[in-house]
């Protein structure tokens, strides 16, 4: 009896996340704003990549820094230059469970995404509160969040304190197709 | 015993889709990096568009527009009674515009022979992480000396040959974030020798090589030194030898200079460099740049 239960949990655990109805991010954006004395300073990226399972409830994120488009280009040589290290780390990660979602719920559904965040090469968990939409059969999830830049080791210089905020507001939008 | 072995077995079962899942979810985060090419230009080769005197293989970003500030002071060995060479001051000031991210177009005016200069810069080439070897940029430059006067000109002096011309190829390589080497083949053509003594070239080559190392992540050291190829022995002119230490600050780059030339054009410093760097003819000076913004840079 126990075995029998054994194998087919095992069976279960390797068969179902494959199995599972994934949706593949079609268009995405993120921005960050940083609010200090001197200057706001915000930069847009739209070269987002995104897997999510609706099944399992596994999804993953993968932004290139690179990506990050500032109104200021010196602005950016530094933000990867100085602060981000884009060559040595050149993208920010997450992979993690998206909490709260069933497909056959409502229209709107609040979700919690549990798991890990990479900045920086700066590994840390974390809990993003966010919403998913559905859209037809497309999907559209939106959460904002704030990040502080020595959690992951983003160093100011002290003669810049007053230009870059401590931390920086970060929203995500994604809509996702089935794959 | 067997609810014991029933909550083991759960347990086992639970640990194992926990782990199973756990693989899930990074094997998403591998399916998704797969699939993220890098186009791979490599970062800026030196933080400003100057090495120390001549220019790097930098360009102004589109819609920039910078501000130059150069200056250099007297000689240091003038002593005391020159005040180490601050009592003398050469400036040029100069602003340098982004046509496109590959495309810049400056112009400047400096105080020694009361030059003025335009000049075009253009990137033909930009260094990848795999493939381009090289940053490459061409540049080509006009000088416009106002002085002498007119009227005190030498005899036969006509308004064209207070014009020079410098054309420069700007090859450099970012070897690490920290080291970058640039080396610059250089011909500059002056319409009219004579006016100083020993300048017996009106075409001269020279080949130049400098290079940075990145101490900080806010400082540099840059080196720089103009061989002349042509140049004959008899030349009291000598080689242009220049160090400089970059402080970039948000939208500032500070240069302090310390070099063998009062010149800050190529025609002067490459051909009309006149101190022994050995001998302490040093003039310490700065350069100082600031980017403005004119126009957005986003979607470039």
């Amino acid at each position: 009896m126990e075995r029998r239960v054994i194998l087919v949990v095992l069976a279960l655990a390797m068969v179902l996340p494959a199995l599972g109805q994934k949706y593949k991010a079609e268009k995405g954006e993120t921005s960050f704003f940083s609010k200090a004395t001197v200057e706001d300073i915000k930069a847009e990226n739209t070269q987002i990549s995104s897997l999510f399972n609706a099944t399992s409830g596994d999804i993953a994120f993968s932004i290139p820094i690179k990506g990050y488009q500032f109104d200021k280009a010196l602005m950016q040589e530094h933000f990867n230059e100085k602060y981000m290290e884009t060559e040595k780390y050149p993208t920010a990660t997450f992979s993690g469970k998206l909490q709260g979602y069933t497909p056959s719920g409502p229209a709107t559904q609040s979700v919690t995404a549990k798991g890990k965040l990479t900045i920086h090469g700066v590994v840390r968990p974390v809990e993003i509160a966010g919403h998913v939409e559905k859209q037809g059969d497309k999907l559209l999830m939106k959460s904002s969040f704030v990040v502080k830049l020595a959690d992951y080791n983003v160093q100011i210089p002290k003669l810049l304190w007053q230009n870059i905020a401590e931390q920086v507001d970060v929203t995500i939008q994604v809509t996702y197709k089935p794959q | 015993m067997r609810f014991i072995f029933r909550t083991l077995f759960t347990a086992l079962a639970f640990t194992t889709c926990l782990t199973f899942s756990a693989r899930a979810q990074d094997e998403l985060l591998q399916e998704l990096s797969t699939g993220q090419e890098d186009q791979g230009y490599i970062g800026q080769a030196f933080k400003g568009s100057r090495l120390v005197n001549g220019h790097s293989v930098e360009t102004t970003s589109a819609g920039t527009l910078e501000f130059i500030f150069s200056h250099r002071f007297g000689r240091v060995n003038g002593g005391l009674y020159e005040m180490f060479g601050l009592d003398d001051a050469f400036v040029r000031i100069g602003l340098e515009y982004g046509l496109t991210d590959n495309l810049s177009v400056g112009i400047g005016r400096n105080s020694v022979d009361k030059t003025v200069d335009g000049y075009l810069k253009y990137k033909l080439l930009r260094q990848t992480r795999e493939g381009v070897p090289f940053t490459i940029t061409a540049f080509g430059s006009g000088a416009y000396k106002t002085s002498p006067k007119d009227d005190e000109t030498p005899a036969g002096f006509e308004t064209i040959d207070r014009l020079s011309y410098t054309g420069q190829l700007l090859i450099a390589r970012r070897f690490t974030s920290k080291l970058s080497l640039q080396l610059m083949p250089t011909v500059v053509h002056k319409n009219y020798i004579g006016l100083g003594e020993g300048d017996t070239e009106n075409t001269q080559a020279a080949i130049g090589i400098g290079g940075r190392i990145k101490l900080t992540r806010s400082v540099s050291v840059n080196a720089e030194y103009y061989y002349r190829l042509n140049a004959t022995d008899n030349s009291p002119y000598k080689d242009a030898i220049g160090l400089a230490i970059d402080i970039e600050t948000g939208g500032h780059v500070f240069q302090i200079v310390m070099t063998n030339t009062r010149g800050m054009i190529e025609r002067t410093f490459i051909t009309e460099t006149d101190g022994d760097f050995f001998d302490g003819d040093i003039h310490l000076g700065f350069n100082v740049t600031r980017a403005f913004q004119l126009k957005s840079h986003k979607g470039k």
